[in-house]
Order: structure tokens, then sequence, then C-alpha cells
């Protein structure tokens, strides 16, 4: 199977009059995770909606293997294979963990064996399958989010900032099935406002400010030079931590 | 003088009441809860339904319960298609906004109340009962297609919860209304999805307008009352809440039967005016709703 080549170029994105994305895009392949940094309003979770179409860019290109997937219908996007946790996790709180799974499962038509494996990943979900999604607890909420998503069988997956808020066992779990689900070729696109949540995973970190990409770069520079990080989001050393 | 009679009499009108109420106002209801917008061209559609079961009954050779039967699958497929085109020409144009939607419903029920005006006429027309059997009491006879009616209602909302609750497709509608967004980004067909519960809707009312003509006869203006009562019923039980519209249906119509027997249907109408007012006031919610949204 060929790697997965998935490219956004050019979105500039309205509400109203304002404008939240300027000439945004990045590009991403399969096997790869892109951490996207950027403060409060910086315009993370309007990317991602203009990429899941739920907002619609008024310019750009997205490009999944070389078909250009803009302007589809927004219910056509994950159809292509993109996998989204949205910020805040947005779980069908009254449908219980086995229904919003198989919310997932629809979108792709994948199989059971696609179900068992995000199972796999987050074995404390399989305990609670007919229980109501809005009684879990924040970070079994988080994996559900993530195994809803992973149900949809992607060849790319977006997270907004998946680990918000979550004890650190919660977050330990999550990356450690983001590491998994690299490993098996999907393209990951992580969005977080701390950079010490995602330097552990990512391969490459991209600031992002006022609706743009300010930088990117490859994380052994980020690693060997912290003070990008100052630069560009103003961190603390707690990040070498 | 016994009052056992009376009571149980009254209880029975206001079963039957109950069940054409539960059908129409669940059509609402349901509407209300998925797309977030009040159709108020609601009582036309069970108009329709009765309408068409006396086209049906004057079109159908033959026993009256061939006709009854025609008019139970014909009328609820017309209406749901033509509440599929009004949702494609009209709701989904102007995006489902709340206001809009009541304003450009109202529009629509003129033109429904209008076109049968101008086809059918101005006249009350009569539907006779496909069956006729009588069942006798100790103290009265009651017409068994009234029983039938609330038999028919059972089955007809007990089927519409096995729609929600156990298919895919009512996967799909309670997806929709719990979050529209996070539904089209796991590719569910909200468009679809909406058009299906309009028709779906409005499918019930007409259900309950062609069970009721035999009792009620049809007219061109006939959608008032089942419209008013269902917002009655709606509020009551709670916006969106189907257990709730249920309860308060029967609620509504146990009480209305009971007033109307022993008193007056006007202080029947009075009371359940008075329950919503109170409602409303109190427990805006509704008695079953939750306080969430
Ligand atoms: N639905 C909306 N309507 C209007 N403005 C919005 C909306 N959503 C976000 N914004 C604005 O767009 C900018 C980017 O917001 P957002 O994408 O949520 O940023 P981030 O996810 O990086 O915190 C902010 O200035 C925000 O106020
Ligand atoms: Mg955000």
């Amino acid at each position: 199977m060929s790697v997965t080549q998935f490219k956004v170029e050019g979105f500039n994105t309205f509400y109203g009059r304002s404008q939240a994305l300027r000439d945004f895009g990045f590009e991403l392949k399969g096997g790869e995770v892109l951490c996207l940094l950027g403060r409060n309003g910086a315009g993370k979770t309007t990317a991602l909606q203009s990429v899941m179409g739920t907002v619609k860019p008024a310019s750009g290109q997205l490009m999944l293997n070389g078909e250009n997937l803009f302007g589809l219908p927004a219910k056509e996007i994950p159809r292509r294979g993109i996998g989204y946790v949205p910020q805040g996790r947005r779980l069908f709180a009254e449908l219980t963990v086995a229904e919003n799974l198989e919310i997932g499962l629809q979108t792709r038509k994948a199989g059971r064996e696609v179900l068992d494996y995000a199972l796999d990943l987050f074995p404390v979900l399989k305990e609670r399958m007919d229980q109501r999604s809005g009684t879990l607890s924040g970070g079994e909420q988080s994996m559900l989010s993530m195994a809803r998503a992973m149900c949809v069988d992607p060849l790319v997956m977006m997270l907004d900032e998946p680990t918000e808020g979550l004890m650190p066992s919660a977050i330990a779990s999550i990356r450690e099935a983001l590491v998994k689900l690299r490993a098996s070729g999907v393209a990951i696109l992580l969005v977080e406002q701390r950079v010490d949540a995602v330097l552990p995973i990512a391969d490459r970190v991209a600031f992002m400010d006022h609706g743009r990409i300010k930088a990117e770069f490859g994380i052994d520079e980020v690693r060997n030079d912290l003070s990008l990080l100052h630069q560009y989001v103003g961190v603390s050393d707690k990040a070498k931590a | 003088m016994d009052i056992a009679p009376y009571l149980l009499l009254a209880t029975l009108e206001g079963l039957v009441q109950a069940s054409v109420l539960t059908l129409t106002a669940l059509g609402l209801s349901v509407v209300f809860g998925t797309m977030r917008v009040v159709n108020v061209a609601h009582g036309e559609f069970f108009m329709l339904g009765a309408v068409g079961a006396w086209v049906c009954a004057m079109l159908m050779p033959g026993p009256p319960w061939l006709g009854f039967v025609t008019a139970l699958i014909v009328a609820p497929a017309i209406v749901g298609l033509l509440a599929a085109a009004a949702d494609w020409a009209i709701l989904k144009r102007i995006d489902y906004d709340p206001e809009a939607t009541i304003i450009s419903t109202i529009g629509l029920m003129y033109i429904i109340q209008q076109v049968v005006l101008m086809t059918f006429g101005p006249n009350a027309q009569a539907v006779d009962a496909p069956f006729y059997y009588t069942i006798r009491f100790p103290w009265f006879g009651y017409s068994s297609y009234k029983l039938f009616i609330v038999v028919a209602a059972i089955v007809l909302v007990f089927a519409l919860w096995r729609l929600m609750k156990g298919s895919r497709v009512g996967l799909l509608m309670r997806a929709t209304q719990y979050d529209k967004d996070t539904a089209q980004n796991f590719g569910i067909p909200v468009d679809r999805v909406y058009s299906g519960v309009f028709a779906v809707g409005a499918m019930m009312a007409a259900i309950a307008g062609v069970l009721v003509v035999p009792n009620q006869q049809a007219h061109y203006l006939m959608g008032h009352d089942p419209l008013l009562l269902s917002f009655v019923v709606v509020i009551v039980g709670g916006l969106g809440s189907i257990p709730g519209t249920i309860a308060a249906a029967v609620l509504i119509g146990l009480s209305d039967g009971l007033l109307s027997v022993f008193f007056t249907p006007t202080l029947a109408k009075i009371a359940s005016t008075l329950l919503v007012a109170l409602v409303l006031v109190f427990k805006p919610e509704g008695l079953f709703g939750k306080a969430t949204r």
C-alpha cells in the first residue's frame, strides 16, 4: 500500500468579516505526526473545522492522495478517510459507548476488526459499552472520542487538544495509542497548546499565530534549540522535562 | 346514580383522544427534537390525512374497510412525499432558521388549506368506519373502531420507538439530533436525515388524520385543533422528548375526556390551556423534559 499524502494549501477562512485563517497550509505523510501549536485563538480549531468542511474556507486546496477534496460537502470528508477528534470530545452524550463507536464504524463501513483494534488500545471502554457516554470520566471520554475516530479506519487523523484537562495516566494512554496509530501508517495532525504534551511523539512541529503558520521545524531542531519554543509560543523551560 | 359507567365512558373517550393526540404530537415533537424547528403546517398534514381518507372512501368501491386500508397506506405516503418536497423546496433553503421556518410554514399552512378548499370545497365530509362491531359493556355499547384507534396508536408508537432505538437509521437520527456538526464529521448525511424526519413527522399526523375521520368529519380547516393541542402536549411534555410527549398526550387526552363528559368541553380546553401556562411559568423545560440545552 502506498504512503498517504495529505496536503492543505492556501486556506482562507472568515467568520463574518474577521479572518480566522490566512493562507494556512501544511503537508503530512502517512506514518508521521505533525504537531500544530499555538495560543488560544490562534485558529487551530478553525483550521481543523475548515478541513472537515463544517466551516467553509473561502479558498484553498485539500489534497488527499491526489484527489482534491476542497469544497466537497462536509459529510464526504470523513468518508474519504479523515478521522477527527474535536476539541472538547463532542461525544454523542446521550448515546452509549457502543453507539458512539457504531457511528464511527458506519462512516466508511469499516469492519469489526477496526473496532476490535480500537478497543484493544483502550480496553477500559470494553467494560463500558452499554453505558451512556456522557457519564464517562474525562479520560474515558477522550479515549472514546479517539476510538470513535479510529473506527472510521482513517488514513489521516486530526486531534484537537485531546489531552486537555486530563490526568497524566489518561494522557499516557492517548499518547501510546497515537504511537501505535502512527506505526500503522496513519498520518496524524495533533493540535495542542502545551509543547511538553507533544514533544515526546512529534516528528515535526508547526507554530501557528493569527491564523497563519509562522514556522515549522523538525523535532530534532526543536529539541536541540528550545529557544525556538520561547520564540514562537513563549513557553517556559518546563518543556525540557 | 352510579358514577362508574360514566367514569368508564369518559376514560375510553379520553384514551381515544389521547391516542390520536399522541400520534399527532409525536410527529411535531420528533421534528422539533431533531431539526429544532416548529412546523406550523403540522395540522395541515393531519387534515390531508383525513381528506385523503375521504377521497379514498369515495373512489374505492366495495366495503368501507377497503377504502380505509388504502387510505392508511396511500395518504401517509403522499403526505410524506409532500413534506419531503417542502423540506427540499423551503426549509433547506432557509437553512432551518427557527424564525424563518415558522413564517414559511405558516405560508405552507395557508397554501395547503386553500388548495384543499379549491379542490374539494368547503363542506365537511363524513366517512364510514371500516367496521361497526359494538362492544357491549353492562351499561352501554362502545364502538370497537374507537378501541381500534387506541390499539393502532400503541402499535405505531412502538414502531417509532423501535425505529429510533433499535435501527441504524434511528441511530443516525439521534446522533444528528444531539450534534449536527459532529454527525457530519462522521459522514452522516444530515440533509437526508432532516428530510426523512420531516416526512416521518408529517406521516404520523396524516395517519392520525386517517384514523380520526370516521369519528370526525373531514374539512379543510380541521387542522387547527390538532395543531394547538399538539403544541400543548409538546410544551407540557418537554420539547423533543418522546416519552414526555406520550405521557403528556395521555394526561391531556384523559383529562379532556373526563372534563368533557362530567362538565363541558370548554372547561376541558380551559384546563389544558391553563396547564400550559403553569408549565411555561414554573417548569419551562416541560413536566418530563430535561433542563438541558
Ligand atoms: N464560530 C465562530 N464565530 C466567530 N468567530 C469565531 C468562531 N470560532 C472561532 N472564532 C474566532 O476565530 C479565531 C480562532 O479561533 P479558534 O480556531 O477557536 O482558535 P484556537 O483553536 O487556536 O484556540 C478566534 O479569534 C475566535 O474568536
Ligand atoms: Mg481550539
